[in-house]
């Protein structure tokens, strides 16, 4: 148990996406402005993230990786140059999926997301927690705890950047550090913060 | 839009950077910069993956039915990065090992799918793989800028080659550490940023 619990705060503080991998940066920057709407971004991502890394795990496992394909007869086949395509198409469709179903039984959630939530499916974040499990030879349910992390770990990251750029509304900068320069400053010092966890171990 | 092909190539370095101004492809930008042999090979495998999707989007852009545009531009973009993956693992395995999983990730690099939305689906074929080179490029410039000095100060070399001798070789040149860190890569940036918005005041973001 304990390491699996390992693996998700591992994944939210130290291997934070956007603050230590600069995953899902567009949108970490581009979404932050309001902590209402970072906030229903980081649930989605969340989300997202905790459905489709164990779907994408057993893809991996029983049909891409070499001699996964036994059970049907192919035990030289290798599939995994087929990855990359594999899992944005997973990705697509559990995006696709959730978006029906949010607008079937939470349509305040749907509304309030509006176009994030098809934006999703090219967001770096997501395709990047993904490669990692691949990268990392995670088990199914390690690759759960990561997905979670993951996703709870950019939650975090998104919900905080929007709550200090909204205290900064009133401050006066330079004009050409104005919007973008200065959120790349704020960035780069919640990295800095984050990684005076480095080292934390359970 | 009639622009001049020397025009789409150029303006996208400066007065129209994807990164500076549009925002566009920040994720793998600062991951690869702590080096520059990673920034230069990032570098040129997105200016082929903008170009050339760019180019195949642009001659299938009266086949393409508008509903489903963006599931193929996608299916374009995997494509040629699974291409240009297949050949760095190939040819060059230690540095696909470096960059690990940011090749993977040009697929969801926006500069990509922005150009191919934005440019490619209502342009010619020509223009649209300049423009892809342009911003290909752009991105370059900034990427290899950011990676010069994190890797100058930061480790004392250039692509490797020591060029500051360090304290720890016996040399004369204590490393910046902060550098090293990826949090420095946001600091560079920002300043870049500053930078090219106080040459052209007309990128400044208004209140």
């Amino acid at each position: 148990m304990t390491h699996y619990l390992d693996i998700i705060l591992k994944s939210i503080f130290l291997e934070n996406l956007p603050l230590s991998f600069f995953l899902g940066m567009c949108t970490f920057l581009a979404i932050s402005k309001k902590v209402k709407t970072a906030f229903g971004l980081g649930a989605a991502v969340l989300a997202i993230l905790l459905i489709s890394t164990p779907i994408n795990n057993l893809i991996l496992n029983y049909l891409l990786k070499p001699g996964a394909l036994a059970w049907a007869g192919q035990p030289d086949l290798d599939l995994t140059f087929l990855g990359l395509l594999t899992y944005i198409a997973v990705i697509a469709a559990v995006v696709q999926v959730m978006e029906m179903a949010l607008d079937r039984f939470l349509p305040a959630l749907y509304n309030s997301l509006g176009i994030y939530l098809p934006l999703l499916t090219v967001n770096c974040a997501i395709f990047g927690a993904i490669l990692f499990m691949v990268e990392r030879d995670y088990t199914l349910a390690e690759s759960t705890a990561y997905g979670i992390g993951a996703g709870a770990g950019f939650f975090l990251a998104v919900v905080a950047l929007a709550g200090i750029r909204e205290k900064l509304e009133y401050a006066n900068p330079p004009a050409g550090l104005r919007g973008l320069g200065q959120t790349f400053i704020i960035a780069g010092l919640m990295a800095m913060a984050f990684m005076g966890l480095a080292g934390m171990e359970l | 839009m009639a622009e001049s092909t020397q025009d789409l190539l150029t303006k996208s370095i400066l007065t129209r950077n994807p990164i500076a101004l549009l925002v566009l492809g920040i994720c793998s930008a600062l991951a690869v910069t702590g080096q520059m042999a990673t920034a230069l090979v990032m570098a040129v495998c997105v200016t082929l993956v903008t170009a050339f999707s760019s180019l195949v989007i642009s001659i299938v852009r009266f086949q393409i039915p508008s509903t489903v545009r963006i599931g193929i531009q996608i299916m374009v973009i995997a494509t040629l990065v699974i291409l240009v993956d297949q050949i760095l693992k190939a040819f060059y395995f230690d540095l696909a090992k470096q960059l690990s999983i940011y090749v993977g990730l040009i697929i969801t690099n926006c500069i990509v799918m922005g150009r191919a939305e934005g440019f490619a689906m209502s342009n010619p074929p020509v223009a649209s793989f300049m423009d892809g080179i342009g911003n290909g490029l752009g991105y370059g410039f900034v990427l290899i800028t950011v990676s010069f000095i994190r890797e100058l100060f930061g480790s004392g070399s250039l692509f490797g080659v020591e060029i500051l001798p360090l304290t720890s070789n016996g040399g004369w040149y204590l490393r910046n550490g902060l550098l090293v860190l990826p949090a420095s890569a946001f600091f560079l940036i920002a300043l870049l940023i500053w930078l090219l918005r106080t040459i052209d005041p007309n990128q400044q973001e208004k209140d």
